[in-house]
């Protein structure tokens, strides 16, 4: 590690998890619901790469890679039903889909 | 001389405050294109906290992969919506300049913060004592993490054919 504290990396991290939880709970727009999932997942990969490099390991980076193939995954997923929404709905209100039978 | 008063310390809480920055704005904004370069603007400005924490190779991959490639994803997926209706009738109308040179200062700030690390030489001789090297990671993901490299493969088989299937347009009477 170099000078940075351990401590203050987690605390960006939690920040950030923070305001992507947020604007996953609270946006009604399904595009910026994976926008903040995207902050989400950006903020673990903080806290990965942190902690490897406290401790010079490099799992923190190999974590950080599987989290980046993860959210690219996500995102095609994602993006591929939205559009599928869009056609069907003509928007991206998240509620229009509470009508969903299991 | 700003460069000499210039630690890791500092230019890493720069960066983070930036980060944060961007990502509230991301989270509280209203128009998607701005949203999305707000998000670029976060990533970036992670990316320079991943290179400050010795981790380069960990930034590049942020850079290409997130900021390049999985942004791109969505730019692409907002011009085929059209730049819904919903968005521009509902939000609203923003009269500021701000908005729109927000994300370019945040952007400078961050090349700036750049042009300081790669100039002040006492910065990179730390740095380069504290970086994790890419072929370790390497090693350690064609070694011990090798099943789940396996799995991640399957991951984006799966992604790949999922997103092909979601978003290929409507064959007439066939169901989804």
């Amino acid at each position: 590690m170099t000078t940075i504290p351990l401590f203050h990396v987690l605390v960006l991290s939690s920040l950030l998890f923070a305001i992507g939880f947020i604007g996953v709970v609270a946006r009604k727009n399904t595009l910026f619901i994976l926008m903040s999932l995207e902050v989400m997942l950006n903020a673990v990969g903080v806290a990965f790469i942190g902690a490897g490099s406290a401790w010079q390991q490099a799992d923190g980076q190999v974590m950080f890679i599987l989290i980046l193939t993860l959210a690219a995954a996500e995102v095609a997923v994602g993006l591929a039903l939205l559009i599928r929404m869009q056609k069907k709905y003509r928007s991206l209100d998240i509620d229009l889909l509470n009508e969903m039978r299991g | 001389m700003l460069t000499d008063l210039a630690t890791i310390d500092s230019l890493f809480y720069l960066a983070a405050t930036v980060a944060v920055i961007a990502s509230l704005k991301v989270v509280t904004g209203s128009n998607t294109v701005h949203a999305l370069l707000y998000l670029v603007v976060s990533l970036l400005a992670v990316a320079v906290c991943f290179y400050l924490m010795g981790a380069p190779f960990a930034a590049g991959l942020e850079v290409i992969v997130y900021a390049g490639a999985i942004l791109v994803l969505f730019v692409f997926a907002v011009l085929m919506f059209g730049l819904g209706k919903d968005e521009t009738i509902n939000a609203p109308k923003s009269k500021s300049v701000t908005n729109m040179f927000g994300a370019m200062l945040l952007a400078f700030a961050l090349l700036l913060e750049l042009t300081v690390i790669i100039n002040n030489a006492q910065i990179q001789q730390t740095l380069q004592a504290n970086v994790v090297s890419s072929k370790a990671v390497g090693i350690m993901l064609y070694g011990p993490y090798l099943l789940a490299v396996e799995i991640a493969s399957f991951l984006l088989l799966a992604g790949l054919l999922a997103g092909y299937h979601y978003a290929k347009p409507d064959v007439q009477g066939s169901q989804l």
